[in-house]
């Protein structure tokens, strides 16, 4: 039972996006599309589950005040490997991203965690930590630019929805980022304070 | 010539090409120090500086160091080293000039190290092709110099907004984050305008 709530605590109740509010810059900057949210995560996912790992085995040896220039070499290393296993596998997709591969980096999730999880749990603990939190990001990732791509640019995956219609332009560039995301954060308070006046019997 | 190339950078990073409104990059400070409009003209004089300096050193570095040695896939571990000591130089700076300042700024003087746009601003640096450019250390640093205003801008046109808002009556589920949000998406669309701009 413990060890499930290590996953699915990052889903919904520790989201890292809805809930603790970081990590923002990558998720309305890449979700112009699901696949580019899709390979997002992916990369992501990749780096948090390796960063945890690592530090989670050397949380003993590292001394506390300069950890985290540890944490963040060990981070950027990981994105390195990312990059260039990306850029000579899936050079597409690395052009679509394009500077967020390499801002993976300061993605506080990533530190986030190492900090408050990883440096202070097992091995074992920390794996499915990061599981949860890459789920959590992905999701959150996905529904984004699930209403994104549809929206702005009439298209899932690639393929055009509604021939002949005009989508709306906004949606995909900047503004309709933050707009989604708002929206998204207010359903989920509404959501929330709903549950919460349930269980107090209103 | 040259000059009317470096204004065209340094307006279009500011206005057309702003890297919180434009390019969503460094969301967090935006969002985390917008309640105060004193805390955010510190915290956007601060990043000035640090993306400014952050331009240079990367560049240098790059240009001298990992290019002739043909290492520059160390490109990341490197710049995010650079930018961990000017934020710590900084900090110490500011800790000694203005201890009101640096109260005020509190948790988020460290994270200016986590700030995607002064990573972002630094690898956009070598993307562009500066590296090998004629005037390149000067086109860096006016784009260095032009995020770091174009942050500030956005930074305090968005304390200014939630100040007021401060007062107003607001569905108590819309408070914080998500209106946060929806105020930047009206920020981020006027910005668009500046799109169309002809320089």
């Amino acid at each position: 039972m413990n060890r499930l709530n290590d996953v699915t605590k990052g889903i919904w109740e520790k989201n890292p996006i809805l809930v603790l509010g970081i990590g923002l810059c990558p998720t309305l900057a890449v979700t112009t599309s699901v696949s580019n949210a899709l390979w997002m995560t992916l990369a992501t996912s990749f780096v948090l589950i390796g960063s945890n790992i690592l530090v989670s085995l050397i949380k003993n040896f590292v001394p506390s005040h300069i950890r985290i220039a540890i944490f963040i070499t060990i981070i950027a290393s990981f994105v390195t490997i990312v990059e260039l296993t990306l850029k000579g596998f899936q050079p597409e997709v690395y052009k679509s991203l394009g500077i967020f591969i390499p801002l993976i980096v300061v993605n506080c999730i990533i530190l986030g965690r190492a900090e408050e999880f990883a440096s202070k749990n097992t091995v074992f603990r920390s794996i499915l930590d990061a599981i949860g939190m890459g789920l959590g990001f992905g999701l959150t990732l996905t529904v984004l630019a699930f209403f994104r791509e549809t929206l702005g640019a009439n298209k899932l995956f690639g393929y055009t929805l509604i021939p002949g219609m005009k989508p709306a332009l906004a949606m995909i560039l900047a503004p309709g980022a933050f707009f989604t995301l708002g929206l998204m954060l207010w359903a989920m308070n509404a959501i929330k304070s709903r549950k919460k006046d349930k269980a107090n019997g209103n | 010539m040259e000059i009317k190339i470096l204004f065209t950078i340094l307006i279009s990073t500011i206005f057309i090409n702003n890297y919180v409104l434009s390019r969503i990059l460094g969301l967090c400070p935006f969002l985390g120090v917008s309640q105060k409009l004193e805390t955010a003209t510190g915290m956007g004089f601060a990043v000035i500086f640090v993306m400014t300096m952050a331009s240079f050193f990367t560049y240098v570095i790059y240009k001298y160091v990992l290019f002739p040695l043909d290492i520059t896939y160390l490109r990341t571990i490197s710049f995010i080293i650079i930018i961990a000591s000017l934020v710590q130089l900084v900090e110490m700076v500011i800790e000694k000039f203005s201890p009101d300042l640096y109260q005020s700024l509190g948790i988020f003087l460290p994270l200016i190290t986590t700030n995607c746009a002064v990573l972002g601003v630094a690898v956009l640096n070598i993307d562009s092709g500066f590296v090998t450019a004629d005037l390149g250390l000067l086109k860096t640093l006016v784009q260095g110099f032009g995020a770091g205003v174009g942050f500030t801008i956005a930074l305090v046109l968005m304390a200014g907004i939630r100040e007021r808002l401060e007062l107003a009556d607001i569905p108590p589920n819309l408070k914080g984050f998500p209106l946060s949000f929806i105020i930047a998406g009206l920020l981020a669309l006027a910005f668009l305008g500046f799109s169309g701009m002809k320089i």
